[in-house]
């Protein structure tokens, strides 16, 4: 068994002349919940694609669960929940119906339980109620709902969550937050696909991030934060002389407004910033170390702008 | 297999019941208000057939020239109503059946997007195109025996039963009757398997289930416009529809093997190169619905 739960090797595709995933070497831990973040556009859902083996890669390869794919997929698969791109079910078929209907095409799956565990589900996503209406009468949230049931139709060791709480109001976000925390908890692995960062600052213990196809980025949560320099934030009546006392200790990037200077601390320990401030005559009414959030992060890694990556 | 492999590898339809796919794929046809829409249409032509009939009797019963085959005969027994009825819906509304359940096949699957989940169930796409096509066919014999059977019964009540006197003649009696009117439908679902396997190919090349649907009645069309061109009779016994209306063969005493026999080949031909076409494309493609 290996230690992953996801794990690809050079995964490319192209369609066309274009580059739509570019050389991926994904490392998903097993019991990790993965944060797969990017910009629309920038190859999530056609890297989940490929590892559902829904698109052929152009090359590349990779393995579920320690079993090669697409090759391992009928063993595989059955212990994989997914939801890709949105829900899809028949319209004039009720939610109840639409997985028995799944159930019905998984070979693995106890015909004699079927009932017991779609209820089981459906109650696990709120939706026991409306079980029996028909699904073009669901409504966005709903249908996510039932989308998110149906991956959980079966015992999973593995889900691939593409945006799932697309279209839920914030209540319903919380609760498939709360749901991903207890399916972890359960021992399951979770890749979670997102453009939600305050998503991934809540459940993920780890992230990887799209840019143009590229996986540009790929740690713990931990790490992350950490590579991102934390800065010292002074606050003080006199900002000019603080900004100029903490140039002179060797902090980078200093800048000062009315009532406050910031630095980055780099190797400088911040107890020695306050007691040399202190020292040098500059009133310190306060001083805080703050880490660069997730989101300019995200930024510096992906770029500004609203252009969807092309 | 031994016991191992038994264990390991469950059943085709999954755990505890045999067929269980196969079964969700003919209830969701069945369930269908389209299809149950349909099935009606096709079962008010016999009947409206034995009515127009029974009106006009005993003046016009002999139908005149253009009449469709079979008509002249109803009056004399009503298992000729099914007769006339297969002989008029096997032209288009029988084909526009397969051809809507065939479109729906895969590209309606890709349209409202549950291929993709089906996939990663997983249903090995071989097999959801087994099952895929199994239902066409079976939905072919259901759309015919239907057909057949309404036609039956609104000919009994009109007309009643008896000796049935063959295209060639001769008599037999109705138990035996009914028994080529079985294989008259066996022989057109055949007809329209070989439809339905085209229609499945169709059916993987788009995402779009009602241009499927009028693709397939269009090569249908097509092939029906082709054969009644004399210029290009070479061609003839190679068209999908050619020995369709062959059926009535059955009828004869003895019966005209030779014509039916070579219906039948000419469907497998299709039926194996269409399903071909079809597993090629779909087992390659990129399902990006």
């Amino acid at each position: 068994m290996t230690a992953f739960a996801v794990e690809s090797c050079g995964l490319t595709k192209r369609f066309g002349r274009q580059v739509a995933v570019n050389a991926v070497d994904l490392a998903v831990p097993r019991g990790a919940v993965y944060g797969f973040l990017g910009p629309n556009g920038s190859g999530k859902t056609t890297t989940i694609r490929m590892l559902l083996g829904l698109i052929r890669p152009t090359s590349g390869g990779h393995a579920l669960l320690g079993e090669r794919m697409p090759g391992g997929a009928a063993t595989v698969l059955p212990r994989v929940g997914a939801l890709v791109e949105g829900p899809g079910f028949h319209p004039y078929l009720s939610g109840m119906d639409n997985l028995r209907r799944l159930d019905a095409a998984d070979r693995t799956a106890r015909a004699a339980t079927a009932d017991a565990r779609i209820r089981a589900a459906l109650d696990r996503v709120g939706l026991g109620a409306a079980a029996g209406k028909r699904f073009r009468a669901y409504s966005l949230g709903m249908r996510q709902r039932l989308a998110l049931a149906a991956a959980m139709l079966a015992s999973r060791d593995l889900l691939i969550l593409d945006e799932p709480t697309n279209g839920l109001d914030p209540q319903g976000t919380r609760e498939v937050r709360s749901l991903i925390g207890a399916l972890a908890a359960e021992g399951a692995t979770v890749l979670l696909s997102t453009h939600l960062l305050s998503e991934v600052e809540q459940v993920c213990s780890h992230v990887g991030v799209m840019h143009q196809g590229n996986l540009v980025a790929q740690s713990t949560l931990e790490d992350l934060r950490a590579e991102a320099a934390p800065r010292a934030r002074v606050r003080t009546d006199r900002p000019a002389d603080a900004a100029r006392v903490l140039r002179e200790l060797g902090l980078t990037e200093v800048t000062h407004d009315g009532d406050s200077a910031t630095g980055v601390l780099g190797p400088v320990a911040p107890e020695k910033a306050v007691a040399t401030l202190v020292h040098d005559g500059v009133p310190v009414s306060g001083f805080a170390v703050v880490a660069a959030d997730l989101e300019e992060q995200f930024v510096a890694l992906t770029g500004e702008g609203f252009d969807v990556s092309g | 297999m031994s016991a191992v492999e038994v264990a390991a590898r469950p059943a085709t339809g999954g755990v505890g019941v045999p067929f269980r796919f196969l079964r969700s794929e003919l209830s969701l046809i069945a369930r269908r208000r389209r299809n149950q829409a349909g099935l009606a249409v096709l079962a008010a032509v016999p009947i409206v057939i034995a009515i127009a009939v029974k009106v006009a009797s005993p003046t016009s019963a002999g139908g005149g020239e253009g009449a469709p085959q079979f008509l002249s005969s109803i009056s004399g027994n009503g298992l000729f109503v099914a007769l006339a009825a297969l002989a008029l819906e096997i032209q288009l509304f029988l084909p526009i059946a397969v051809a809507a359940l065939a479109g729906d096949a895969v590209a309606g699957e890709a349209n409202v997007g549950t291929l993709r989940y089906l996939l990663t169930v997983p249903v090995h796409r071989t097999r959801l195109l087994a099952v895929k096509y199994a239902g066409i066919v079976a939905g072919a014999f259901i759309a015919t025996a239907t057909v057949a059977g309404t036609g039956l019964v609104a000919g009994l009540v009109l007309f009643g039963g008896g000796d049935v006197t063959l295209l060639s003649g001769t008599t037999i009696g109705m138990g035996e009757g009914l028994l080529r009117l079985l294989a008259i439908c066996l022989y057109l679902t055949a007809c329209l398997a070989a439809l339905g396997a085209v229609g499945l190919f169709v059916s993987t090349l788009t995402e779009q289930p009602m241009g499927a649907t009028i693709a397939i009645v269009m090569v249908n069309m097509l092939s029906w416009i082709l054969g009644v061109i004399p210029q290009i009779d070479w061609l003839h016994p190679y068209l999908l529809t050619h020995w369709w209306e062959n059926f009535g063969d059955l009828l004869r005493d003895p019966v005209a093997w030779d014509p039916v026999r070579h219906g039948l080949l000419s469907a497998a031909a299709y039926i194996v190169i269409f399903l071909s076409a079809a597993w090629a494309r779909f087992g390659a493609r990129d399902v990006t619905s």
